[in-house]
Parts: structure tokens; sequence; C-alpha cells
């Protein structure tokens, strides 16, 4: 890699320093098909989130990407190596995490309000003060008029606006976010990222987020995970200097943003072309 | 670049093309509904016509298959003059409530047996063959045994009603919990869901439509329940009404009672369904009602 110029710099993968937020040590993570074999979703995979550090994850499809955030809530355990969340081993759900999920995971008999109430609900908050909370969200998402509507009669990027009231009211310490943008537009989802960094800087958690989208990836965060094709593990990790705050709608413009994200392109294309070829040859 | 606007006059044109068109829509909607119900009304006169008529010329032997008028005196001689075991009101009210007490009784078991089984595995798998051999039971037979062991007392006929509603009512409980989404449920647990909250308030909303769907049909197998139960032995109700009229060859009182107990379900089944679309009211409605 000649060009480690200015902004994007290749990091070199070390063993995870003891107080990080995230820590995914040497992981391998192996599933039982349903026809009894073993399959290695993720393995030798080696990953740290710094406190209040914004991590983006791009890989090609299939790679693991989402098992990787599993593995941070505990929904997932490893089969090898070990993760730990702010210095702990993950045993249990963390109250501290939040997630926003790549499917559709609101609850479709709850109204808007409902919906984003349930976190503090569960969590034993008075209900007054949960539903006050949840008025103040969803006024921030943009939805102050649709508090008393059903997800189904919302649009697609409706009902993710309402996904990400639902996660950042619990004022999360770790975000887990999961292609949360993918299905929203362009202008809503320059909209979305501007107020997610915003929330970022303010609740300063740590993040991990997970994109197809290259650039997307690049103009959010401090550092860039490339993942190999499936089964997927560390590529190379990039960190990326470009001042803060940053504008969405301006960033992609921004040479040195440019620049970054082909260096980054040219690494990554190998392994969604390796990818895309895999998937063709089994039929998916 | 200049922007390009559509003429106003055009919009407003067009506004009451669209008009018109909705207010032919909507006519023909009506037209097709009338066309139905008078459809339906002419089947239903034709076939008591002809059965009547039938009866009258003997082609249909009415001491057998009875006739449309001979049923109609017959409900009307029970409403006024009372049946051989007493009022009708009270044949009508002693089996609607066995039919309730089993249709809630085994209702809620299911429901509460559907939610432990799906939520624990082991315990599902366990039972499940036992769940299997006792499905397989025709229950109907079971009335013998009710009858023998509870007496010809009410316990026997809500027994039975109880067997007919709770294998259908957990069988689709039990589905229900199944089929859940796992998504839901993991954004449940990270949201800071505990187990029973989960089952509260993302296990039984989602097995809630299953739950509904088989609540229609088992209603009908409490009523089927308890009618067979006073059928094999009672000292009150429909089914001993159907039984006495059996043993005297009056062909006109089982079908007066047929009817009176087709009217009892029809009319709690419209009950249900008022109480399914209060329940599940954030369902979407489908894409044909739509904007109606
Ligand atoms: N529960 C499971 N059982 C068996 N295999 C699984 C399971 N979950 C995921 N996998 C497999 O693990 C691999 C990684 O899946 P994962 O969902 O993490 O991919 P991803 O990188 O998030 O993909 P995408 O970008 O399309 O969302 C896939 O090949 C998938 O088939
Ligand atoms: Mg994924």
């Amino acid at each position: 890699m000649q060009l480690q110029t200015m902004a994007a710099q290749k990091l070199s993968p070390a063993a995870p320093p003891a107080d990080a937020a995230i820590a995914i040590d040497d992981v391998t993570l192996r599933f039982v098909t349903p026809d009894g074999h073993m399959m290695t979703a993720i393995r030798d995979f080696t990953m740290t989130v710094a406190r209040g550090e914004f991590a983006c994850v791009v890989g090609p499809t299939g790679c693991g990407k989402s098992t990787t955030l599993n593995l941070v809530t505990g929904l997932l355990r490893p089969t090898t190596g070990n993760v730990r969340v702010m210095g702990n081993p993950v045993t249990d759900i963390s109250r501290d995490i939040g997630f926003v999920f790549q499917v559709d995971a609101l609850f479709p008999w709850r109204s808007v309000i409902d919906n984003v109430a349930a976190g503090p609900l569960y969590r034993g908050t008075p209900k007054a003060e949960a539903y006050d909370k949840a008025r103040d969200w969803i006024a921030r998402v943009g939805l102050a008029r649709f508090e008393k509507h059903y997800p189904h009669q919302l649009s697609g990027g409706m009902r993710k606006r309402v996904a990400l009231a639902q996660t950042f009211i619990n004022q999360p310490k770790i975000l887990l976010m999961d292609e949360p943008f993918s299905a929203l537009d362009m202008q809503t989802r320059t909209a979305m990222q501007d107020e997610l960094l915003g929330l970022w800087s303010e609740l300063k958690s740590s993040v991990v987020f997970v994109t197809h989208d290259l650039e997307e990836a690049v103009a959010l965060a401090d550092k860039v995970y490339v993942l190999t094709a499936g089964p997927g593990t560390v590529k190379s990790v990039y960190r990326i200097d470009l001042p803060r705050p940053r504008v969405m709608a301006d960033i992609r413009y921004d040479p040195k943003f440019i620049e970054i994200a082909k260096v980054i392109w040219n690494d990554l294309r190998e392994e969604v072309q390796l990818g895309q070829s895999r998937g063709l040859q089994t039929g998916h | 670049m200049t922007a390009i606007s559509p003429a106003a006059d055009k919009a407003a044109t067009r506004e009451t093309s669209i008009a018109i068109a909705e207010a032919r829509a909507r006519a023909r909607l009506r037209r097709r509904h009338a066309l139905v119900i008078g459809l339906r009304l002419a089947i239903l006169v034709i076939f008591l016509g002809l059965w009547e008529l039938g009866a009258d010329y003997n082609i249909i032997d009415p001491f057998f298959f009875a006739s449309p008028s001979g049923i109609f005196e017959q409900i009307w001689s029970w409403i006024t003059e009372g049946t051989s075991q007493g009022p009708l009101w009270l044949q009508i009210y002693v089996t609607l409530e066995e039919t309730f007490l089993g249709f809630v009784i085994g209702a809620l078991g299911g429901i509460a047996a559907g939610i432990i089984l799906g939520r624990n595995r082991l315990l599902a798998d366990v039972f499940s063959i036992y769940i299997k051999i006792a499905n397989s039971v025709p229950r109907v037979v079971l009335g013998s045994v009710f009858i023998i062991a509870l007496g010809l007392g009410m316990a026997s006929k809500v027994a039975l009603a109880v067997v007919m509603v709770f294998f259908v009512v957990f069988a689709n409980a039990f589905q229900g919990v199944r089929e859940a989404d796992r998504a839901m449920i993991a954004n449940a647990q990270i949201l800071g869901a505990s187990p029973f909250q989960i089952t509260r308030t993302v296990i039984i909303p989602s097995a809630m439509s299953w739950i509904l769907a088989s609540l229609h049909v088992s209603f009908g197998f409490a009523l089927v329940g308890a009618v067979v139960g006073e059928f094999l032995g009672a000292k009150q109700g429909m089914g001993l009404l159907i039984s006495t009229a059996q043993g005297a060859f009056n062909a006109n009182g089982v079908f007066a009672a047929m009817i009176i107990l087709a009217v009892m379900a029809l009319v709690v089944e419209f009950i249900i369904t008022r109480f399914e679309n209060y329940v599940v009211k954030w369902r979407p409605a489908p894409f044909n009602e739509q904007g109606a």
C-alpha cells in the first residue's frame, strides 16, 4: 500500500487494549447449518473500538457483518476467542447497548409513541416520564405528527426513523447499527447521517456502523474495517482523519474524501468480486 | 433551467373528471351489492318453496324430512307454549352456559399451554408426543366417559366442550408463539425487556392473530361438545330437545332445534369478529379495502 498519505492511514491489527469499549479478540464463529454441517461465518476476527470512537464495517454481502454485531450484543456466542464490552466479557445482554436492526424490528401492534417508549418502559421508567421522553425523541426524528400512527401506516424511511428514536431514547453507550440507512432515499439519508453524527457527539457513545456503502463509511467513520468475502475476517483497517464536525451534503465533494474512498475501494473491490462470483457459483 | 408547472385550469378539470369517475365506481359497487343480496334471497326463497311444495305433494315425505311450514310451526309453538322440558329460552340458556364455560376454560387452557410449550423447547419436545396422541383420540367418545364420571349435570357437558376447544386453540397458540419474529424478540431484549416482558409484549401480541383465528372455529366445537353431551344424557338443553324429538320421530323438531343452534352460533361468531377487529386494530387492511 503505497498511498499511506494524509488522511487514510492503514493500521496494523493489534491485540485490543483492556479498556476499549468493544474488543473482539481472535474470534471464530461457526453455525450449524440445517443439514447438520458446520459453516464458518467469521474466523480469526479481531476488532477494537475505543470509547467514543465511530467505527464502520464494510464488506461483501454474506461476509459476516451482522454476525459480528450479534457477537457484541451477546445474542450470539463465539465458538472460539472472546468478546469484551467496556472491559467485561459478554455474558448477558448489556444495558449499555443499542441496536438498530437491518430488518424492520418495530412492534406492529404498537403506535409510534408506544414503540419509542418501549425501552424506558421495559427498564422501569415511570410511564409519564417515558412518554415525555418518547415525545421528545419522536420530534427529534421529525415525526411529531405521527405519534399515534401504527408502523404499517408509515413509509419505509419513517419506520427507520422510529427505529432510531427507539434506540437512541435509551442513550446507549454502545451503538450498533446494521445498515440502518440503506433503505432510505438520498436526501433523507444525508439528513439522518447528520443527525446521527450530532447525536453521537452528544452522547459520546462508541459506534459500530455496518454498511454496504463505502462512501457512507468514509464520511461517517474514524475507522473503517474492510472484511474479506466469507468466512469474514478483517482484511484491513483504515483510520480516517477527515476533520470534524463533518457535513454530509458537502463531504462527498471534498478531494481528500474522494482520495480516501478510492484507496479503500481498491482494497474492497477484489472481495466484492470474489463474493459475487462465489454467490453465482452456489446459486444464491 | 426553467421549472415547468402544469396549468391550473387543467388541474381543475382533472379534479372534476376524477370525481365523476369515483361516483360512477361507487354506483357500480352499490348495484353489485344489491344484486348479490337479491340473488341470495332468491335462492333461499326457491329452496324453501320447492321443499314446501315437495312436501305438500308428498314428493318429499314430510314425516322424515319435515317441511318449512312444519319447522316454523314447531319453533313457534316452542316459543309460545314451551317445550316438553320447559320453556325454550331455558334450553337455550343451559346450552349456551355450558358452551361458554367450556369455550372459556378450553381457550384459556389452550392459550396458556401453547405459550408455555412454545416458549420452552424442552417441554415442547417432551410433551409433543402426548399431545399428538391425545389429539388423535376421537374426542366425542370422551363424552360417554364424562357422563359416567361426572353425571348428567352441567359438568360433563362443560368437560366435553373443554376438550373440543383446548386442542384447537393450543395448536394455534403454539404455532403463533413459534412464528414470532426473531428480530422483534431480539429488539425487545436489547431494549431491556425481561423474559416475562417479552412474553407479554411481543410473544402474545404476535401470536394473537393465530389465537383469534382458532377462537372462530373453536366456538363451533364448544357448541358441538355441549350439544353432543346433552344428547348422550341430560335433563335440560338443546341437545336433549333434539334427542327427544328424534325419539318421537318428530323431524320438524330436529330441524327446528338445529336452526336455533345455527342462529346461536352465528350471533356468537359475529361477536367474536367484532372483538377481533377491536383487538387487532393495528393490522393493515387488505389492499382492496384500503381507502374505502
Ligand atoms: N442463524 C444462522 N444459521 C446458519 N448460518 C447463518 C446464520 N446466520 C447467518 N448465517 C450465515 O453466516 C454468514 C454471514 O451472515 P451475516 O448475516 O453476518 O452476513 P452480512 O455480512 O450481514 O450480510 P449482508 O451484508 O447481506 O447483511 C452468511 O453466509 C449466512 O448464511
Ligand atoms: Mg447483514
